[in-house]
């Protein structure tokens, strides 16, 4: 089988599964958040900790609840590392320097998994089960559960109440996301990836050289890392590991985890505003801007003189940095939906791909992970740009602006216009101090135009909460770890205090029956405009950049 | 004696007529641009700018850039300050225009209302005949004085009538020359301060406090003085101010990055970046467009108490329309004589005729034209027949008609009263008659009978056939309404029966019958309830709480006071299909704001082209590739973007003054429709346009 042969079966497969999945996982998820029923152990949570699940919360409340939960996991994660050594399971690893391990709190709180860590040398198995494998669940689900009390905004109306954050992260967590883990981690067990809390092996090898064979409790975390839009790998070379991601199978699954929840909250979101049919519009855009990003890096991958690579990737036939299991197609297809979602696992080295191979997967973080994005990060943050498209083209329909029957006033704008403008904000400003300021620039490897993508492609990278790294730039110092901390904090929470505003402000609303003269955003050509609206307003702000780091290298 | 003055009295002629378009629609005649070119110089301040965050954001720059200027001095620098100092120019030019329309018709209006004096009674008292008589300029009088106004003389502020009739022109507020009846109680006592007593004396209780008189308040409206953002501004606003900020970071960024990449910039070029991509085309632009919305309602003769109001009406979602003067023409006429057996239809036409003579009524009129269309019937006038007697129609009897010398008697009225009536004097009603008349209401006509006494004996000779006549094109206007997605609801006093008739025919998606004031309150509340908006016209003193319910209560100018008040527009012209005309406009406005939106959001990708390689393909060769258009210099590059950018601004005053055309169709096919022009144009015309200008200034030395 040619290996373009293996990519179009790959892809073709992967569609299916999604397609088949998508329908059931959306349902279940709507079902998940609508249903008057606690099951039981959830009971037993809600008196552990002290919640009244039949308490409605205002916004406000809500998003207390959600930056109090978060404070304290940063916390708690912190004090693992720096205690580690202290306790069980430490592998003898040593306690972990304050400024990375501030750096890898925030990260894994923020759904990042920004690394500036190799995985074996750094973190012990209870650092990585308790600590970071707990939060792969709990950033994932804080980003679903934000992303709904949105939706409630739409759902509702004449009321200032959005859903309670403790019973919907309590029910994401232990109905859909562990459940969920618990068949992945088992079947990616069967396709080979190790799990175990066996101590490092140090063997010798046939030529007599010793080598230490690390273990670990991989696939139990491997499967949240990708399900949950995490990243964050156990070994430092993440999904190229050979005990992480085995095979082109486990490789295939591990691509289907990424996408299978982003893509069904979609549905969710239809089923939820009782008109599946926006869902669907939604869905299109998101299947649109991926297949175009698969194909696209797919394509200067494999026809390297165009991607404009450089003499030695000519020379290696454009492979270097690329998994010889995988293959271009394997790599092309996990790059473009590892950086259209906010995971940010890698199986190949973004750095060695060509300029524009790797000017697209800068430019599909930068399109703010909306296509399909972080689970439930992507669908706030494209029903976000819809409310912006959707005022541009009401305008243009002579009407007040209106989404789902919603209308889109002041109030409404001024969450959404503060939400697309943080994102693009801490990027720029990262990106310039770093590499304005003559110690952060030192961290620059390759000099030139590539030096250049680097840092942008760190900062788009931690701002957009994707946690993939272009390589070639030394990240783990004082600047990188504490600026990083706070660009990866402030990206991620003050998005999400904007869409519970806006949550808030879309459910006091009455909501206005449609009618003829109403713009439908469920049609083709909705579907055209926002795709446009997003290209263009992402492609304005970061061309700039873009020309002076990719452009420029590409460009010869 | 003393007499109201004013030294405007005469004819305010300058108004012109009160059709549409009388401003000289929007076209931009170049002598307005010239007129209005000092207060756009005095909108340079920076105070005044700051309300305006884009245009605030290109004058910063344009300061800095002077400055950078004078400091190192090249044509090249010197070219962008002038360009950037013309766009901020040329955006206040087009607010300015915009408020020169309305001040040349506010200062019409003062004119109207300058040195007034009353005459004022002291403790008037109704049916009290003599009172004692004070002078007091009109602007001393406060709510509840009581002035007489006669033949003459000038109304010296708005009020009721109270006592009296009078013709009075109203020409000064509504244009429109011929006089109208203003009378005490009823509908029609409201009358206007600085319009004309014609003939006869009233007097009037002042209802409106000195400053805040209709006029006040129509001079503020039209010279904007008290312009208050709309919400939809307001949003807008808030995204446009966004990108800004966001554009602001990308090239505040761009120059680490260009020093990094050993092109640092200096910091004209960025200045002019940042103008390039900040949305300055709609922000120039924004105000200009609602001021001209505004303005386009005053030309229509409606005045709009908040911007706010005009654009609620391009929401609407149902139309509150009264069937009278809107859906019918304003009276019903006669279609037909339908005699009973027995009698020839030439009698019946006869005998309408005759019964028909006094009656001055549109509908006794159209008996007579109907007599004399049909059956060639000379009209005959009062003083024709001899010792004839004519009986005034009263509601008791609900019958008019005329007793003839020769003892001959005609009555023609209500079914019942005129068989009634025949009864009583001995005749007896054919037996079809009952049938002619239930089939006329079952259509929705109003059956008048019409019967005679001669020889002692009365008898019925048939029925007249009053008809509904639903305007011409109506029903069109309503197709148009379904698709723009707006409801139309018939008001009527008319029976349920008459109603649906007439509702079928014009096309209305629903009529309310019988309708009372109270009715028409429950029917806006149930349809705020749905989340829709609701228009409505209205002119009574009943209609008042309606009106002010309403989302859009449009008051007639023939309407009470207290309607007036009530509502958030008012119709100058009185005219009840004026509604659909405010929806459209409500809706040009906004379409406007969103065509231009997406104008200046895709010039900017030709901009870039223009641009980013002129800033770096000197350093990085490889970025040349990006000049596609292959502009001359990189100097001429960013300076034929810069007079792009600020050209496009005049270019498109026009179309901000006159509003983006409106044909009323489904949303999509509008959306589609303006993507193609606005959306695609702007991708495509400023290549076009850069690459034109770029042209013309590589002749200029300085630009390599």
């Amino acid at each position: 089988m040619s290996s373009a042969t293996a990519g179009w079966l790959q892809l073709g497969l992967l569609v299916a599964a999604l397609a088949a999945c998508y329908l059931p996982l959306g349902n279940y998820m709507a079902h998940v958040f609508t249903t008057d029923r606690h099951w039981r152990l959830e009971r037993w949570i809600y008196r552990l900790v002290g919640i009244n699940p039949g308490n409605d919360q205002k916004w406000g409340a809500y998003a207390r609840s959600m930056l109090a939960f978060s404070a304290i996991s940063v916390l708690f994660l912190y004090g693992i590392e720096r205690l580690q050594s202290y306790l069980l399971l430490s592998e003898g690893m040593k306690n972990v320097p304050p400024a990375l391990a501030w750096n890898t709190a925030a990260s894994f709180v923020t759904n990042t998994n920004w690394q500036n860590y190799s995985g074996e040398s750094t973190m012990g198995y209870l650092t990585q089960m308790s600590g970071l494998a707990v939060q792969n669940f709990m950033s994932a689900a804080v980003g679903i559960v934000v992303a709904i009390a949105l939706v409630r905004g739409f759902m509702r109306s004449k009321t200032d109440r959005l859903g309670n954050f403790w019973v919907d992260t309590t029910r994401i967590t232990i109905r859909y996301l562990i459940p969920l883990a618990v068949i992945g981690g088992i079947i990616l067990m069967a396709g080979g990836v190790i799990d175990n809390i066996a101590s490092y092996h140090t063997v010798t090898t046939l030529s007599g050289a010793h080598q230490t064979i690390p273990g670990g409790p991989v696939a139990s975390q491997e499967v949240i890392k990708q399900a949950g839009n995490n990243g964050g790998g156990f070994f430092n070379a993440n999904s190229a590991h050979p005990f992480e991601n085995p095979s082109p199978f486990t490789n295939w699954f591990e691509i289907f985890l990424i996408l299978v929840t982003p893509f069904a909250l979609t549905r969710t979101f239809g089923k939820m505003v009782k008109d599946t049919r926006q869902g669907f519009a939604l869905l299109a855009v998101m299947v649109v801007l991926w297949l175009a990003a698969v194909g696209g890096i797919s394509f200067f991958e494999s026809h390297y003189s165009v991607g404009g690579a450089t003499a030695a990737q000519v020379a290696h036939g454009a492979t270097e940095g690329v998994e010889t299991r995988f293959g271009t197609a394997g790599c092309s297809l996990f790059a473009a939906s590892t950086t259209v979602t906010s995971t940010g696992a890698v199986n190949c080295s973004h750095d060695s791909l060509t300029p524009f191979g790797g000017g697209i997967t800068l430019a599909d973080m930068a399109l703010g992970e909306v296509v399909p994005g972080g689970v439930g990060a992507g669908l706030y943050g494209m029903l976000v740009l819809a409310i912006v498209t959707v005022f541009v083209g009401g305008l243009m329909v002579g009407r007040t602006p209106e989404y789902i029957g919603k209308k889109i006033r002041p109030a409404e704008m001024k969450y959404a216009a503060l939400y697309f403008l943080t994102t693009p904000a801490t990027v720029l400003a990262g990106t310039g101090l770093s590499i304005g300021l003559r110690i952060p620039r030192a961290s620059i490897l390759n000099p030139g135009p590539h030096g250049l993508t680097e840092i942008l492609y760190a900062f788009t990278s931690m701002a957009n909460n994707n946690g993939s790294a272009f390589a070639g730039l030394a990240t783990n110092t004082y600047w990188y770890n504490t600026v990083g901390g706070i660009v990866m904090l402030v990206a991620r929470f003050a998005p999400m205090i904007f869409a519970l505003g806006l949550g808030g402000s879309l459910a006091r609303q009455q909501p206005v029956p449609a009618s003829a003269g109403t713009l439908e955003t469920h049609k083709p050509l909705f579907v055209g405009m926002l795709i446009g609206v997003i290209l263009v307003l992402i492609g304005l702000t970061y061309f700039p950049a873009l020309a002076l780091g990719p452009f420029a290298e590409g460009l010869h | 004696m003393s007499v109201t003055t004013t030294q405007a009295s005469g004819k305010p002629a300058a108004r012109g007529s009160s059709q549409p378009g009388r401003m000289g629609g929007g076209l931009l005649d170049p002598k307005m641009l010239w007129k209005s070119t000092p207060d756009a110089v005095r909108k340079l301040d920076p105070r005044v700018q700051v309300r305006n965050p884009v245009m605030f954001v290109v004058e910063v720059g344009a300061t800095l850039t002077t400055v950078t200027a004078i400091v190192k001095p090249s044509v090249f620098n010197w070219t962008i300050v002038v360009w950037l100092w013309l766009t901020v120019l040329f955006a206040n030019l087009a607010e300015a225009v915009a408020e020169g329309r309305g001040k040349a018709q506010a200062d019409t209006l003062r004119k109207t209302k300058r040195e007034t004096v009353a005459r004022r009674l002291v403790n008037w008292q109704p049916g009290r005949p003599q009172f004692a008589e004070e002078q007091v300029p009109g602007t001393a009088l406060t709510v509840g004085d009581h002035v007489v106004v006669e033949a003459g003389q000038v109304i010296p502020g708005d009020g009721d009538v109270v006592d009296g009739v009078a013709s009075v022109d109203e020409s000064a507020i509504t244009g429109e020359s011929a006089p109208v009846i203003r009378e005490s109680g009823g509908d029609r006592s409201a009358v206007t301060g600085g319009t004309t007593v014609l003939s006869d004396r009233i007097i009037v209780k002042i209802t409106s406090k000195p400053g805040e008189t209709f006029i006040d308040r129509m001079i503020a409206l039209v010279e904007g003085a008290k312009r208050q953002k709309t919400p939809n501004e307001i949003a807008l606003n808030i995204l446009l101010a966004s990108l800004t900020i966001i554009f602001m970071m990308s090239v505040i960024t761009l120059q680490p990055m260009a020093f990094y990449s050993g092109a640092p910039q200096s910091l004209v070029v960025l200045v002019a970046l940042l103008v390039a991509l900040i949305p300055t085309t709609i922000g120039a632009l924004l105000s200009a467009i609602g001021i001209a919305g505004m303005d386009r309602l005053v030309q229509r003769n409606v005045l709009a108490m908040s911007g706010r109001a005009v654009e609620a009406a391009g929401d609407v979602n149902t139309l509150l329309l009264d069937k009278t003067g809107t859906i019918t023409i304003g009276n019903r006429q006669a279609t037909e004589f339908l005699p009973v057996t027995g009698v020839a239809e030439h009698d019946l036409a006869d005998a309408s005729q005759l019964s028909s003579m006094a009656d001055y009524t549109p509908e006794g009129r159209s008996i007579a034209v109907l007599a004399k269309d049909k059956y060639n019937l000379r009209e005959r006038h009062e003083g024709e027949l001899q010792g004839a007697a004519f009986v005034e129609f009263t509601a008791q009897t609900r019958m008019s008609g005329i007793d003839l010398a020769d003892g001959r008697q005609v009555r023609k009225g209500a079914a019942s009263s005129v068989t009634q009536w025949v009864r009583d004097n001995g005749g007896t009603p054919p037996a079809d008659l009952g049938g002619m008349v239930d089939g006329i209401s079952a259509v929705g006509g109003t059956p008048l009978v019409v019967a005679e006494k001669a020889n002692g004996t009365a008898r019925a000779l048939g029925v007249i056939y009053l008809k509904d006549v639903v305007k011409e094109g109506i029903a069109e206007r309503f197709a148009e309404m379904r698709r723009m997605g707006i409801r139309t609801i018939m008001i009527t006093g008319d029976n349920p029966l008459t109603a649906k008739a007439i509702a079928a025919e014009s096309g209305v998606d629903d009529y309310l019958a019988e309708a009372t004031p109270e009715d028409k309150m429950a029917l806006i509340k149930k349809e705020q309830e749905g989340g829709r908006l609701v228009a409505m016209t209205g002119d009574g003193t009943n209609d008042a709480p309606a009106l002010a319910q309403a989302d859009v209560g449009v008051a007639m100018n023939t309407g009470t006071s207290a309607a007036k008040e009530a509502g958030n527009m008012v119709d100058l012209d009185s005219n009840p299909t004026k509604l659909i005309e405010i929806v459209e406009i409500g809706k040009q406005m906004l379409i406007t704001r969103g065509a231009l939106t997406t104008f200046s959001i895709t010039n900017d990708v030709a901009k870039y082209f223009a641009i980013i390689p002129a800033m770096f393909s000197g350093v990085i060769p490889a970025l040349g590739k990006l000049n596609i258009l292959h502009l001359h210099s990189p100097q001429s590059a960013i300076t034929s973007a810069i007079i792009f950018n600020a050209l496009i601004i005049v270019a498109l005053i026009p179309l901000a003054l006159r509003g983006v055309r409106y044909r009323p169709s489904s949303a999509a096919a509008m959306l589609r429709k303006n993507l193609w022009i606005y959306g695609v144009g702007g991708l495509i015309i400023p290549f076009i346009g850069i690459k034109l200008i770029d042209l013309i200034i590589q002749f200029i030395p300085g630009f390599r």
